[in-house]
């Protein structure tokens, strides 16, 4: 495991899992690489993920934004269906029942099963549908990924049912420009727009407010992340464009403290 | 993806409030935008764009004989493919009903609405006509495919041209004229949506996927309005008050995107003189 | 050795393509979705998956599959082409994904599909080379793994001449024998791989001889750079 994977599970401790890296940082000045393209050549180099080395030269294996680190070379995907990992907290709805727990989609081709003893409370065996029925939503963490599928946890703080509130999705590659380095993104975002956000790293969100239009301009905003090309600068982007964005859709912003449902 | 519950629960929240995701009102179409020339080896060809919905109309002509019941008339078909390249919602196979559906209501728009003189498309009574083919192809699907099915239709045929014939009055393929269609107007259809106890023309995805129940209204604006062809569908039954305030507003509306296709096809039109 | 006497009709070089163009996400619904065109011909591919693969007997747990589908649009021939697949279709969807599948990683997707959509918009002949180059740069711009590259490129005969990237008219291309216009053009579509140099599709119908067959492919792996290099530049041109 790398260094950077091991972050991430530690991070996951949260529920908005937070990026140490900065991912402005990581894309400014940042090549795009495509299958087959040469790299680097000689020996001063190691294949990190995306890459492969074929003789002298490291070779992209996809389409991505170049990250050379430490002598190591990374092709961090823009694009792509979601990579499930161990520890990643993710959002889906159920959509099947089994005798003894749940089959959830969370956007990934494989499938995804919440055991009716990974919900942290006590679930009535005969009726799983009192504790969660179809279509409903939850936000849950990757515990374990087999050949079979791949299981999820509820038993941890914040993970749960959720309720009220809308969901949007983006790419998962763009998840990290949305929760930022350490989750600064994400709380910028909560505090300027008075919602609570929950970032799924299968790119499905969840905003939640009392007022539906606070729930908007969130998801403006992180449509708005999540469709530029590049984020250098980002920060002070989006501040602006909530700002114009605020005064054509005429609202302000009473700012919700940290709730106790979130901390 | 599927919209799920509780995106449902907002737009119809929004909705009570005479608002919607994307800050337009319920009765506002989004930006239209069209390209002409798609295939320049289509007699005519329109790629419309509402928004995230594209869908593209291409013109063949062939000939064929005549039906018996109009042995001077040219004979229209219109067909649509829900491709699965433009959805993940739609499937590879035999056309399914909703592909069926769609291609029959703007079929019998412009059927209805007689918008093409037939008999100009007769070239030995009872013997040879010309069939205009009308396929349309869906290139990304975010919703009203209906109307936006319609609009590439009518644009294409308003700017198509005829294929050259031998001396025989067989088609030279690939040879074009200059001559246009003979084309008397330009249907247009508007379909409203019934979310909760709302209409709301020209939704996304995701409201349509809260729909109820819909209503088609085909119109011809003139110095006189008609209506050509309707449908009703979706699961929910409707009132004679809510069929009235339907065609009301879809009048309305549909005024205004016929000026505007009509300004589109003029200035194209115009620039191939 | 006879001099060369054929000249192409639109006077290009025998190694010369026609004008490229090429762009990706053009199907927002899509994971990944390009458009590449040769020419008069256009071609558009979307990618969809890796996604589950049902029914469930279809799975493979060792590996993905990858399925694709090549269609005509009805208007993009001069005589109009009915709607739905045909034997013709169902071939090359089938030679397609063999051209495209030896670059993708298909065992990092155990029991998925990877679906490539392809739909040839206006066609002037080699239509599947542009479809292959449009579904390349989609399953890249879908971020699906893959060593390399394909790309691809109708090498054509017309009478003693080989040339690259044949239209319809050279395709159609015929010369006079014996007091009789005779057929005189032999199309070979080729797939080469942007860096191994593979060749993953090669069909031919007409009438050649083994050297001419060499020569083609010789001619289809010296233009791929060109293919390739529109492909990259379009991939790398990020919205």
């Amino acid at each position: 495991m790398d260094k950077k994977e091991k972050k991430n599970i530690e991070k996951d401790e949260e529920i908005n899992v937070e990026e140490k890296t900065n991912p402005e940082e990581i894309e400014q000045d940042r090549k795009i690489v495509v299958p087959g393209e040469v790299i680097e050549s000689g020996s001063d180099f190691l294949p990190g993920e995306g890459t492969r080395r074929e003789g002298k030269e490291i070779v992209s294996m996809r389409f991505g934004l170049l990250d050379m680190n430490d002598k190591l070379i990374k092709v961090i995907p823009l694009s792509g269906a979601y990579v499930p990992r161990p520890g990643n907290v993710v959002i889906g709805h159920v959509y099947d029942m089994t005798f003894n727990g749940w089959l959830i989609d969370i956007a990934s081709p494989f499938n995804s099963f919440l055991s009716a003893m990974e919900v942290g409370r006590f679930v009535n065996k005969n009726d799983l549908s009192e504790t969660l029925n179809f279509r409903d939503i939850v936000v849950a963490k990757i515990k374990d990924i087999k050949s079979r599928g791949i299981d999820l946890t509820m038993r941890e703080r914040g993970l749960k049912r959720l309720e009220g509130g809308m969901l949007i999705r983006i790419n998962s590659a763009k998840v990290p420009r949305v929760i930022g380095k350490a989750g600064s993104m994400v709380s910028m975002l909560k505090q300027e727009t008075g919602t609570n956000i929950i970032v799924g790293q299968n790119g499905i969100i969840w905003i939640g407010a009392e007022d539906v239009e606070n729930e908007l301009l969130a998801k403006k905003a992180i449509e708005f992340i999540a469709n530029k090309p590049f984020i250098h600068g980002l920060t002070e982007l989006v501040k602006k464009f909530l700002e114009d964005e605020k005064k054509k859709m005429k609202i302000t912003i009473k700012p919700i403290g940290p709730t106790t449902e979130e901390n | 993806m599927e919209t799920s519950e509780l995106t449902k629960q907002r737009i119809e929240e929004l909705l009570e409030k005479g608002k919607r995701l994307d800050d337009r009102g319920i009765n506002d179409f989004r930006d239209l935008e069209i390209e002409f020339e798609i295939s320049n080896k289509a007699e005519g060809s329109a790629l419309v764009k509402l928004g995230d919905t594209q869908v593209i109309a291409g013109i063949k002509m062939g000939i064929m004989t005549p039906f018996g019941d109009s042995p001077d008339e040219g004979v229209l078909m219109v067909g649509a493919e829900l491709s699965p390249l433009a959805s993940d919602r739609f499937e590879m196979g035999p056309p399914q009903i909703e592909s069926i559906e769609l291609a029959r209501i703007i079929d019998r728009g412009i059927r209805e609405s007689h918008c093409i003189d037939m008999k100009k498309l007769c070239i030995t009574p009872g013997e040879k006509v010309w069939c205009i083919y009308v396929d349309l192809y869906i290139l990304n699907a975010d919703g009203n495919l209906i109307d936006a099915g319609n609009l590439a239709a009518v644009a294409a045929l308003n700017t198509a041209v005829f294929p050259k014939l031998d001396e025989e009055n067989k088609i030279l393929f690939g040879e074009f004229t200059k001559e246009r269609f003979p084309m008397k107007s330009m249907p247009i259809t508007v379909t409203s949506y019934k979310i909760d106890s709302k209409f709301l023309i020209d939704p996304v995805q995701q409201e349509e996927d809260c729909a109820k129940a819909r209503v088609s209204v085909n119109m011809v604006f003139g110095e006189e309005e008609y209506i050509h062809a309707m449908q009703k569908a979706g699961v929910e039954a409707l009132t004679e008050e809510q069929i009235v305030e339907v065609m009301e507003e879809s009048s309305k509306q549909g005024r205004k995107l016929y000026n505007a296709v009509q300004a589109i096809v003029n200035k194209y039109n115009g620039s191939k003189k | 050795m006879t001099p060369k006497t054929t000249k192409r009709p639109d006077g290009r070089a025998n190694d010369e393509l026609r004008e490229m163009k090429a762009k990706t996400g053009i199907v927002k619904n899509a994971d990944g979705s390009a458009m590449f065109s040769f020419g008069n011909t256009v071609a558009i591919a979307a990618v969809y998956g890796p996604r589950k693969l049902l029914p469930q007997h279809l799975q493979n747990p060792e590996k993905g599959k990858l399925r694709c589908y090549y269609d005509l649009a009805s208007f993009s021939v001069t005589e109009r082409k009915k709607p739905g697949p045909s034997r013709r279709s169902s071939e090359i969807s089938f030679v397609t994904g063999k051209a495209l599948e030896p670059v993708i990683r298909l065992d990092n997707y155990p029991n998925t599909v990877i679906d490539v959509y392809i739909l040839v918009l206006q066609a002037d002949a080699s239509t599947r080379c542009a479809g292959i180059n449009a579904a390349a740069m989609a399953l890249a711009n879908a971020g699906i793994p893959m060593d390399e590259m394909v790309t691809s490129v109708s090498i054509g005969k017309m009478g003693d001449i080989i040339v690259a990237d044949l239209t319809k008219e050279e395709e159609d291309f015929t010369i006079e024998k014996n007091g009789k216009e005779e057929k005189a053009a032999t199309d070979i579509p080729i797939a080469v791989l942007s860096r191994s140099k593979k060749i993953s599709l090669l069909q031919l119908d007409g009438k050649c001889t083994k050297e001419d067959v060499k020569e083609a492919v010789q001619l289809a792996k010296k233009v791929s750079s060109k293919i390739n290099q529109v492909q990259m530049e379009a991939l790398k041109k990020v919205k």
